[in-house]
């Protein structure tokens, strides 16, 4: 409304909104913080199963909306962040009170309450439904401000969701999510005195706003992922994974490599693997042609993001095998003034020769000193010296070994927690330095005995704080001498199961989908 | 950013930034016992104030308060807090009949008016205007089906007013049916609706035009519009200055078909039962009727900039189209007043309201609930729809002990004034969790001291 005829500015439109969005937040993360185990996994699994059910149209819906990307490969992210994620945690609890009788103290978890969640253009849907899932997991209520680029198909995603967790009994108004996004809002939504943790994934600027709200805030740094092939490694193997990786999602995940560092007695062998495994290794002039045109002036254009390796080397004058899924862009020093030292986010993969692996420890460190420290990093190699070596040496909080590293790091390919947002802690000045997971969005409040065990501790077993709701969150406000209002007020309890029934997919369904993200990881990690 | 320091800035109602030559400081208001310093005017102290009150304005009214207990003199105003020039702050869950509804002060509406103000003033009565024409159709968009046009008022009692004139004009016909203990303003002809205490007292109680029937009693409503000589029936959806009683289920949907069969109007006053406090936008429509005539007013202000408007059907809109000038009101439907409706309107209408609404009943019903099981031969009844509420207390004043102690306890409530034995109970539609669960404390802790001055000063429950 800034072009309107008045000389006073008027707040952007969207801003008093979404203060509104957050306050409902609050009173449904209130309702939220009661509920049960059993109430909690219906939940998760209702939200799960609508998410996986539009995985595909979703995958290419964020396609077209954001120019970026690979569609089979986002149905595999969105399966993962959906079901997958409900099945990873179907045997932990974050509702439930522990016991420890030995150190005499009962730890009773808490939810965060409102999770402002921020997420990405790159990875729009699977962030969105990663975090919904957290939230829910958790017993939080969540307000998600997407990405400007993906904004359409982030609402369309975060509703799904949120409408088969409503029908299965969650709060109203515990997921919620802008359809706008403007700085203004995210700012106000930021600083908002009600938001108890900002959960950001985006852009260094984005991230160190999140920071410097005064709200908690779980906010992580960007990649630039080394990947150091030594000598002693399985070089076919570890070909075929570091292409695959590299062009997956046309490498729009912050987890892939950036710059590829060979130990000079393996590289040629390496390079005729990754060739026959969809790579191709540009000429030098073709290395400044591509480099002009992703890094203009040394900056990287945008526009190129997550575009495939056909498109980049079409503009760029280049021509390559119709096959090329990947641009190897050779370069002899990482330095800062070198633009393909960079965080590439198109398949577009830097290579590196070293005369040994300890010379590569030293060409990981300068990549990740360019930015992308917290981050991941990524090895070949069979030498355990050498894998703890460079793990020791270069700043990152996590090494994928003999993996590719888009999934390694990511938790997909790797027994890491299964995360969209991979925390970069202390080196990434971030707050976590782990793969985001439920557990970071939920404190304990310890009863804690005296420790002279001649104290007596009561015995806890079997008493529960939680329970689950008596019909709709809330009660539908009818006139308390009503006589369906039950106790003055309070709707009758409606017939939950079968809503639920009615839009989650039953257990065939369900099955189906666990086995399809199953046959896609498998498909992918074996290459 | 701008809006988060709104609260300062407009701290005493006055925008500092335009304050230089002024003298309202942190210091002079601190003082507040000694000095009351505004700029506009000062007093001396607060005593200075009551004083003048009585001298100047009204001498019962400020009499009155004193001797209740509720010495309130109101300086700063924020959210849903009102604080006395002593510093007292207080929750209140009086709003003026809701005109509070969206807070004291809502910053939206506060932003939107003090813009509109850079271009738009009364505006003039007669000519079609543009705020005018906006909220009009903003109206019509919200509203229950069949009304169709929007005639405006300065307040709710030329609102009412206009209501029944409409109602006269449409079925040529002079009897308006209200319920007895009604309320529907004070104006000349919405007080022939209301109790003869405020009728008589100035000769204006008009017995033949507007028969008075008891709530919830069919028989007699149907007795009153037999004749067929009725305009049209008037009732608040739940009666307000009687304390809220309920409707008892299908009442108002009879006495809808009764109008329908004796061919008499539906005049729906949703002064107090609109904008979403009862959680759906208009309360009638909770009833499924489509009234023929819909008032609402003082939530509509935004609290702000005084405004009221009727809502007719377009069989109610003839005498728009054949004189136009027929109703002539400079105040009425004020464009500044316009700008602050469209923006009440437009927060009460949003989906994250009508959510909170939900949750603040729920939650505030059930503390209720658990405070009356504690004190039951005390506290014995709670009338609630949505955060409409009445608390019904076991003595014919009880009420009025309630508030007292209330007051003391930083909570403004007050007694329905035409059934004391119950306390108007009427929470925001924004109201933050927190203040929500302080609310509830504070009420616990007066209902109880309440009781125990009945058992001591006032005779016992009864």
């Amino acid at each position: 409304m800034s072009d309107t005829i008045f000389e006073l500015p008027l707040e952007p439109a969207g801003v008093p909104r979404g203060r509104a969005m957050i306050e409902r937040a609050d009173w449904a993360a209130r309702a939220f913080a009661s509920y049960d185990a059993a109430s909690v996994q219906r939940i998760v699994d209702a939200a799960a199963a609508a998410g996986a059910a539009r995985a595909q149209e979703f995958a290419e819906w964020a396609v077209r909306e954001t120019g970026f990307g690979v569609a089979s490969h986002k149905v595999v992210k969105n399966l993962a962040c959906s079901t997958g994620i409900a099945a990873a945690y179907r045997a932990a609890d974050f509702v439930d009170p522990v016991v420890d009788a030995a150190a005499r103290i009962v730890s009773v978890p808490r939810p965060a309450g409102v999770v402002l969640a921020l997420t990405p253009s790159t990875n729009p849907v699977a962030t969105v439904y990663f975090k919904i899932l957290l939230a829910l997991l958790t017993r939080n209520a969540i307000v998600i401000s997407p990405h400007p680029y993906a904004k359409a198909v982030c609402a369309e995603a975060a509703r799904t969701m949120a409408e088969a967790a409503i029908a299965a009994g969650a709060p109203d108004g515990c997921i919620q999510v802008v359809d706008e996004p403007s700085i203004p809002l995210v700012n106000a939504l930021m600083t908002d005195p009600r938001t108890d943790v900002i959960v950001a994934t985006g852009g260094s600027l984005m991230v160190r706003a999140a920071y410097r709200s005064g709200n908690p805030a779980i906010g992580v740094g960007p990649g630039n992922v080394p990947v150091l092939v030594d000598a002693s490694a399985d070089l076919a193997a570890a070909a075929k994974r570091i292409v695959e990786s590299k062009a997956f999602d046309n490498s729009v995940l912050c987890t892939n490599e950036s710059v590829l560092i060979v130990e000079d007695a393996a590289a040629d062998r390496l390079l005729d693997h990754m060739r026959r495994a969809g790579a191709h290794l540009l000429s030098d002039a073709d290395r400044d042609k591509v480099r002009d045109l992703v890094f203009p002036d040394g900056q990287v254009d945008t526009r190129w993001i997550g575009k495939d390796a056909g498109a980049i080397a079409r503009a760029a004058g280049v021509r390559v095998p119709a096959s090329t899924s990947v641009l190897l862009a050779p370069f002899d020093l990482v330095v800062p003034e070198e633009p393909l030292a960079h965080e590439k986010l198109f398949p577009v993969l830097g290579i590196v020769r070293v005369a040994s692996a300890g010379r590569g420890i030293d060409a990981a460190k300068a990549v990740l000193r360019i930015t992308g420290e917290g981050h991941s990093a990524a090895i070949h190699s069979t030498d355990a010296r050498t894998i703890m070596e460079f793990s020791a040496a270069v700043r990152v909080l996590r090494v994928s070994v003999n993996v590719g590293n888009s999934l390694g790091s990511s938790g997909l390919s790797t027994n890491l927690a299964l995360s969209m947002t991979i925390g970069t802690g202390f080196f990434g000045r971030s707050a976590v330095g782990e793969n985001l997971e439920p557990k970071h969005l939920v404190n304990w409040t310890r009863i804690a005995y005296n420790s002279d065990a001649s104290v007596p501790m009561a015995d806890f077993a079997g008493i529960a704080p939680w329970s689950a709701p008596q019909g709709v969150v809330p009660a539908y406000p009818r006139a308390s001498n009503d006589p369906g209002a039950g106790s003055g007020g309070g709707a009758a309890a409606t017939a939950r199961p079968d809503l639920v029934e009615a839009t989650w997919p039953g257990g065939e369904l369900r099955e189906e989908i666990r086995r399809l993200i199953i046959d896609e990881l498998n498909a992918i990690v074996r290459g | 950013m701008f809006w988060s320091c709104i609260g300062l800035v407009f701290r005493y109602g006055i925008p500092l930034w335009c304050c230089a030559g002024l003298t309202v400081t942190e210091a002079s208001v601190s003082e507040h016992e000694t000095a009351l310093d505004y700029g506009f005017f000062s007093f001396a102290s607060k005593a200075e104030v009551l004083e003048k009150s009585k001298q100047f304005w009204n001498p019962d009214k400020t009499t009155f308060w004193s001797e209740s207990g509720v010495p309130l003199v109101i300086d700063r105003r924020e959210d849903y807090f009102i604080y006395d020039v002593s510093g007292t702050r207080l929750i209140d869950v009086h709003l003026n009949g809701g005109t509070y509804n969206l807070g004291h002060r809502n910053p939206e509406v506060v932003q939107a008016i003090t813009v509109a103000m850079q271009h738009f003033d009364i505006g003039n009565h007669h000519f079609p205007s543009l705020a005018r024409t906006a909220l009009a159709e903003a109206l019509i968009s919200s509203a229950p089906p069949g009304l169709t046009k929007v005639i405006y008022g300065s307040g709710g009692g030329e609102a009412i007013d206009i209501a029944i004139k409409t109602a006269r004009h449409t079925t040529q016909k002079r009897k308006i049916v209200s319920i007895v203990k009604a309320y529907h303003g004070h104006t000349g002809l919405a007080v022939g609706t209301g109790d003869d205490r405020f009728s008589k007292l100035f000769l204006s109680d008009q017995p033949e035009d507007f028969p008075h029937v008891p709530f919830n009693d069919l028989d007699a409503m149907e007795d009153a519009l037999r004749g067929r000589d009725v305009a049209a029936v008037i009732m608040e959806t739940i009666p307000a200055t009687f304390g809220f009683p309920l409707p008892e289920p299908g009442y108002l949907e009879a006495v809808k078909s009764l109008c329908e069969k004796y061919d008499a109007l539906y005049i729906a006053d949703e002064v107090q039962t609109g904008l979403m406090r009862t959680g759906e936008l208009w309360g009638i429509t909770k009833h499924g009727i489509a009234p023929d005539i819909l008032v609402t007013g003082k939530g509509i202000s935004g609290g702000m900039y005084p405004i009221a408007a009727v809502l007719v059907s377009e069989r109610c809109a003839g005498w728009l189209r054949e004189d136009g000038f027929g109703h002539i009101s400079t105040f009425g439907g004020a464009e500044l007043g316009c700008i602050a409706a469209l923006k009440a309107l437009e927060i009460c209408s949003r989906t994250e309201t009508r959510s909170m609404v939900h949750y603040i009943s729920d939650f505030v019903g059930r503390g209720l609930r658990e405070i009356q099981a504690t004190y039951p031969d005390w506290f014995t009844g709670i009338r609630q729809n949505g955060v409409v509420m009445g608390l019904e207390f076991a003595h014919p004043q009880g009420a009025k002990f309630v508030m007292k102690r209330l007051y003391e306890n930083g909570v403004w409530a007050i007694f329905s004034t035409l059934d004391p034995r119950v306390l108007q109970f009427k929470p925001g539609i924004l109201l933050k969790r927190e203040v929500a669960e302080e609310l509830l404390d504070r009420v616990e802790v007066s209902i109880a001291k309440a009781r125990n001055d009945v058992l001591a000063e006032a005779g016992g429950l009864r």
